[in-house]
């Protein structure tokens, strides 16, 4: 939020940023790669989750799997794997057909942009646009995540409607939402945002609010631009 | 053709593609009927405003005659930015925001963030909160799948189906009214537990309604299982099997149509539904008028839930003990809705200086959750409810998505329609029963 020069005071009470005075509000901690945090789980992961991995492996074979997986994290009783994007389709190929994996759904596709998560200063380059998979099995119910993580300058990933179909709306939200452009969608247009919309709303740097709305010649300027309390 | 004095004559124009016509109204027949177009393509829009698409639904169809050739599904017309709005709210405020996503279905919308954010926290509700989120929830799904039909039967012209499936629904409304002080958007559930524990009388009012539901069910049979008309209009109507399904993503009432019995309540029980005893009705036939069946089976389901769950209410606290994350006070229920507890005001005001920074904090800042992120699915009554919540450690959430089962499952509507009539993709869509405010969000 900036500071505006002519005086006027922003907000309710004047604040910017959380509103905290207590001086808790402070005690964040900053983790390298922000809320993510570079952490990653060793093994044993526990419960299923080692036959899970035990089975991709053996589904991928041991070179293609450490070179696919750059970690493994286990977080209130949920795994997730972090994957390169070169690799995820071989992966979730396997995830889906290998007979002791069996993630035939795709539950959810969707993004998270961690650019101001409390992580380092923004760097051109880090990979701050996550796409989040998340598979079920049906047959042995158990349920995975895959995060590939990419740059906002490089944002491509490959696209996995060919082993999921359902993936096709939700990729398009995601390209809508977040600029994710994923390579081999059958048609990779907008889906909840206008055609002609500029910019990709729920990227972090994409203020709230962002068009001013205009009714019968009136003008109703977005949020952050309105006269506030003084 | 066209005549001069006609003023709904339709326009046409000469292009390279062929001749192009804007038909604004009028007689079909005086526009196209000395063209002899019946083998060519034509492409018709429909929606978003149309009274048969279920919502603010555009349809693009490709006819050849009344045979649908293609069908492209136009969606985005409610968007309303709900997942970007609450990363800018506090992690309570944030029921408010996600129970009008899908707005048939608001208690699933609002359980299905609470079980997220509670397994941020790492917390679980209370036993009673539990049972109270059980009970609202199912008279939730039954009036959800009354509008199902009732909107459903409406789109296929069978108007009492519409005005008795609505009259049904005022039933539960009325109780979800009584209970939660709203209609619609309730923003009951919340981080921890309920807002408001029962009001008195809300119990027995529940067990009229279950007295007077199955009567009312059976009326549904009586008016349209039997019917002929009903039944050509939905039978291998809309077909997708299992392999379908799974690969499209749908779930729900559409799957369990096709002979899957998954039910989230079932396969991954969640708020104790392992310890209820309900069946998970399927049908084999794939089509429309299976998931009507289903549909009708679950709102007997759901009447055995709310008198099980009525049974096994205990008196308990409805909120977690934790101060840091439970508002000070609960709201007291008026005749016009939730609103202060004035006994709440009178301590903080008057006697609890203390007292009144912490409900302050609490209520303006909100509390903290730590950094991770959870997938939560629940069966809402379109199919898996998932949410998926990101916190970075702040008074905020910093992400969350919502894989609603509507969006998810309206991507079958041209797997359903394509090659069959123009008339039957309105079945098809009706029984996908999509909500569009959680399609768009």
């Amino acid at each position: 939020m900036t500071t505006p020069a002519d005086g006027f005071r922003r907000g309710a009470f004047g604040v910017s940023g959380s509103g905290d005075t207590s001086g808790f509000g402070g005690l964040v901690r900053v983790e390298p790669g922000g809320a993510v945090a570079l952490h990653s789980t060793e093994r044993p992961y526990g419960g299923w989750f080692d036959e899970v991995t035990d089975a991709l492996i053996d589904a991928v074979g041991e070179a293609t799997y450490a070179a696919a997986v750059q970690r493994v994290l286990v977080d209130r009783g949920e795994i997730t794997y972090f994957v390169v994007r070169e690799h995820l389709l071989t992966l979730v190929q396997a995830l889906r057909d290998d007979e002791a994996l069996r993630f035939e759904l795709l539950s959810s596709l969707s993004g998270v942009d961690y650019l101001d998560s409390g992580g380092p200063a923004v760097a051109p380059g880090r990979p701050r646009l996550h796409v989040v998979y998340h598979l079920t099995s049906m047959t042995y119910r158990r349920r995975i995540r895959l995060e590939v993580a990419v740059t906002a300058e490089d944002p491509h990933v490959p696209s996995v409607t060919r082993v999921y179909p359902t993936a096709d709306w939700h990729e398009r939200e995601t390209w809508d939402m977040f600029g994710v452009v994923f390579d081999g969608h059958p048609a990779l247009t907008r889906v909840l945002m206008p055609d002609d919309w500029e910019g990709h709303p729920q990227r972090k740097d994409y203020p709230l609010g962002g068009v001013p709305v205009e009714y019968k010649g009136a003008t109703v300027p977005p949020p952050d631009e309105r006269r506030s309390y003084r | 053709m066209t005549t001069l004095d006609d003023p709904y004559a339709a326009g046409s124009r000469e292009t390279t593609e062929g001749r192009v016509y804007t038909v604004t109204g009028g007689d079909w027949d005086q526009t196209f009927g000395a063209d002899p177009h019946e083998d060519e393509r034509l492409v018709v829009n429909m929606g978003p405003q149309h009274p048969s698409t279920h919502g603010v639904l555009r349809l693009v169809l490709d006819l050849e005659g009344e045979t649908v050739t293609k069908a492209r599904v136009v969606i985005g017309y409610l968007h309303t930015g709900i997942e970007k709005t609450t990363e800018y709210r506090t992690w309570t405020q944030g029921t408010t925001l996600v129970t009008r996503m899908d707005y048939l279905a608001p208690l699933y919308n609002e359980t299905a963030y609470c079980l997220a954010v509670e397994k941020l926290l790492g917390i679980e509700a209370p036993p009673r909160a539990q049972t109270i989120r059980v009970l609202v929830m199912e008279i939730n799904r039954i009036a959800s799948h009354l509008v199902g039909l009732a909107t459903g039967g409406m789109e296929l012209g069978a108007l009492t189906a519409m005005t008795n499936g609505f009259r049904e629904r005022e039933l539960a409304l009325d109780l979800l009214e009584e209970i939660t002080g709203l209609r619609m958007n309730h923003a009951y559930v919340r981080p921890g537990g309920v807002a408001q524990d029962l009001p008195e009388g809300a119990v027995e009012h529940i067990r009229e309604f279950l007295a007077v539901m199955p009567e009312r069910v059976a009326g549904f049979h009586r008016l349209l299982t039997g019917q002929p008309i009903w039944q050509r209009r939905l039978k291998d109507v809309g077909y997708l099997d299992v392999t379908g399904c799974v690969a499209l993503g749908v779930t729900g009432p559409v799957l369990r149509a096709a002979g899957l019995p998954w039910d989230l309540r079932k396969v991954e029980p969640y708020l104790g539904y392992q310890t209820y005893d309900f069946e998970v009705p399927t049908t084999d036939t794939c089509d429309a008028w299976g998931r009507y069946l289903v549909r009708m089976a679950e709102i007997n389901e759901s009447l055995k839930l709310i008198g099980q769950a009525l049974d096994r209410l205990e008196p308990g606290p409805v909120m977690v003990e934790d101060k840091k994350i439970a508002w000070p006070a609960q709201l007291s229920l008026g005749a016009d809705g939730l609103g202060q507890s004035m006994e709440h005001v009178r301590h903080i005001m008057g006697q609890s200086m203390e007292a009144l920074i912490h409900h302050f904090k609490l209520v303006t800042e909100g509390f903290r959750v730590p950094a991770g992120q959870v997938y939560v699915p629940i069966e809402s009554p379109r199919g898996e409810l998932g949410y998926h919540v990101v916190s970075d450690g702040g008074t905020r959430p910093f992400r969350v998505h919502v894989r609603d089962p509507s969006f998810t499952n309206l991507q079958a509507t041209a797997a359903m329609s394509e090659g069959g009539m123009i008339a039957d993709v309105i079945a098809a869509i009706a029984s996908i029963d999509p909500v569009m405010g959680g399609v768009d969000r």
